[in-house]
């Protein structure tokens, strides 16, 4: 039984057969891959200069060393910021690095809004969505998805201000 | 500076920023003439891409003005009007060395299955895009190509990303004199890797897609024979039917896991996000593709998984190529295309506006307004 995976190099020059059949056409990546270029396997390549890591930057785990140029856009901050950092505790392999991700970015809206309004603006959020543009050019659908809007907010509005009353109600019997 | 500020799905803004700055020594800063909204931007917009962060700029696909080089940059100067391949590049690590640009090992740390890319969330690296006044260009001295004299800028900026992925989606097809290609999705890249497909000798060539105007766009401008599959019942049926029942030679997902087509996926891809997206198009794709057959991948998909009939790509045999399109390494070739007048880029441009209207130029993209293909921002009055 086979418990450890085997680091013992094999010589394929030892091995009866080895490449007997090699055919360097029998190439599904040609022409967008040139493999002549592939000699040196590993990561053995003359590095670019690396940047200073001047901002926070999350790196994956399958890098066993961080390239040497990165994008410093908005680094992980708050609270969608420790869902981020938990997020690349596990490769990209695992699901949950990415689903931990899609909810760090939900969470991260909410944020914006919240600095926004820290910041003394409202988020004109219909014009962020480009209502300008469906008023224009769809403007039947536009005037429908307000209509139905209005309605379903006017009927939950009704009915909350009921059950309301009636515990008012129930409460002054009581 | 002014430059497009994602505030969360479906909501972009133009805002005041911080104009870039050097980071590496070979950065430059360009200042931006063209940016175009992609349909993959439209990913990001939809909220389908983890790690897509409040603030950041979005934009892969711009040309401009070299403001300013590193200290390593001695193939540019300021004045330089330069077309920016949407793929950020060493063009020295193992990958760039074969020629895959696009799988780039330098150039982002958040993931190793994707290189780096402007604009793309974190997951491509965490970089600033170009729909913005000004942007920094990692790798100056090897990704930007001038563009050459009497170009128009409106074509030069289409051969950041639209040309080279359409292009590529036809090469990695593997088409040969008289093959029969189905392109999934008559979107800018449908489009185009409709047009490619003629290049590399098809014989046939079928367009499907659910917009009626972009199909009656593809008819004309590629040429090609169009079909709206929301009239089809069963699309792997219908290519049969099409092609003598043997399938097509070349099937070509040029959508991505944004796909209309299947409430179900739709539920599961995109609503509630169990798939990396809907990937209806993929399972056309290989239902539809003959025995033996290609299926060229382009669309974009998330980074979890996907439904797919794997059973049938191993019991017929199927080749699937993928990969982002190499760029840098098709420009010399597109550029001749262009020049020849054989490709015809910006064409395929419907809608010019100023940055501050982005989040108008979003939406007109995204609801399919106005009869949008493509828009194109001028961030800096185009000039």
């Amino acid at each position: 039984m086979v418990s450890k995976s085997s680091r013992q190099a094999i010589d394929p020059a030892t091995v009866n057969g080895w490449g007997v059949d090699a055919d360097s056409r029998n190439d599904p990546t040609y022409p967008y891959r040139d493999r002549a270029a592939d000699q040196a396997k590993g990561m053995a390549w003359e590095r670019p200069p690396l940047q200073p890591e001047d901002v926070e930057v999350l790196r994956s785990l399958e890098h066993n060393r961080r390239p040497a140029v990165f994008g410093v856009s908005v680094p992980p901050s708050g609270v969608s910021g420790m869902i981020r950092r938990a997020a690349f505790t596990y490769s990209e392999s695992d699901w949950r690095h990415w689903l931990m991700l899609l909810g760090a970015d939900r969470v991260n809206m909410l944020e914006g809004i919240l600095a926004d309004l820290i910041g003394g603006r409202v988020p004109n959020i219909p014009a962020e969505m480009g209502v300008r543009a469906e008023w224009q050019h769809n403007r039947d659908s536009l005037v429908r998805k307000a209509a139905i809007a209005a309605t379903v907010s006017t009927v939950a509005i009704v009915l909350l201000r009921r059950r309301a009353a009636g515990r008012e109600r129930r409460a002054g019997r009581l | 500076m002014l430059a497009a500020d994602y505030r969360g799905p479906y909501r972009v803004r133009a805002e005041r920023k911080p104009e870039p700055a050097i980071h590496h020594p070979r950065d430059a800063i360009v200042r931006v003439t063209r940016s175009c909204i992609c349909g993959s931007d439209l990913h990001l917009y939809h909220g389908l891409v983890p790690d897509t962060r409040v603030g950041m700029t979005f934009g892969h696909e711009f040309c401009g003005i070299v403001e300013e080089v590193g200290a390593e940059v001695g193939n540019l100067s300021p004045g330089d009007h330069v077309l920016v391949p949407f793929n950020i590049a060493c063009g020295q690590c193992h990958f760039c060395k074969q020629g895959l640009f696009g799988n780039c090992h330098e150039a982002n740390p958040e993931a190793t299955a994707v290189g780096g890319i402007y604009g793309y969330s974190h997951t491509a690296g965490g970089y600033d895009g170009g729909q913005a006044q000004y942007a920094r260009v990692p790798y100056a001295d090897f990704g930007p190509t001038l563009i050459p004299d009497g170009m128009d800028l409106d074509d030069a900026v289409l051969l950041t990303d639209i040309v080279p992925t359409g292009y590529q989606a036809a090469e990695m097809g593997g088409i040969q004199k008289g093959d029969t290609v189905v392109v999934f999705g008559a979107g800018p890249v449908g489009i185009m890797a409709a047009r490619c497909a003629w290049l590399f000798g098809a014989g046939r060539v079928l367009v499907i897609d659910h917009v009626d105007y972009r199909l009656e766009f593809a008819s004309r401008y590629c040429p090609a024979e169009v079909y709206n599959f929301a009239a089809i019942d069963d699309m792997a049926l219908f290519i049969k039917k099409q092609t003598d029942s043997l399938g097509a030679d070349v099937c070509i997902d040029a959508v991505g896991g944004d796909a209309a087509g299947s409430m179900l996926r739709t539920l599961l891809g995109k609503k509630l996000k169990l798939e990396a997206g809907s990937a209806i198009t993929l399972h056309w794709a290989i239902n539809s593709v003959k025995k033996g057959g290609i299926v060229s991948i382009v669309g974009v998909y998330g980074p979890t998984g996907n439904l797919i009939p794997m059973g049938n790509v191993v019991n017929k045999g199927i080749t699937i190529r993928a990969n982002q399109a190499s760029v840098k390494r098709l420009l010399p070739r597109l550029i001749e295309h262009v020049q020849a007048g054989r490709i015809d880029p910006k064409a395929l441009i419907t809608h010019r506006l100023p940055l501050e209207e982005v989040s108008d130029a979003y939406r007109l993209f995204s609801a399919k307004l106005d009869a949008c293909i493509k828009p194109v921002l001028y961030p800096n009055g185009g000039a």
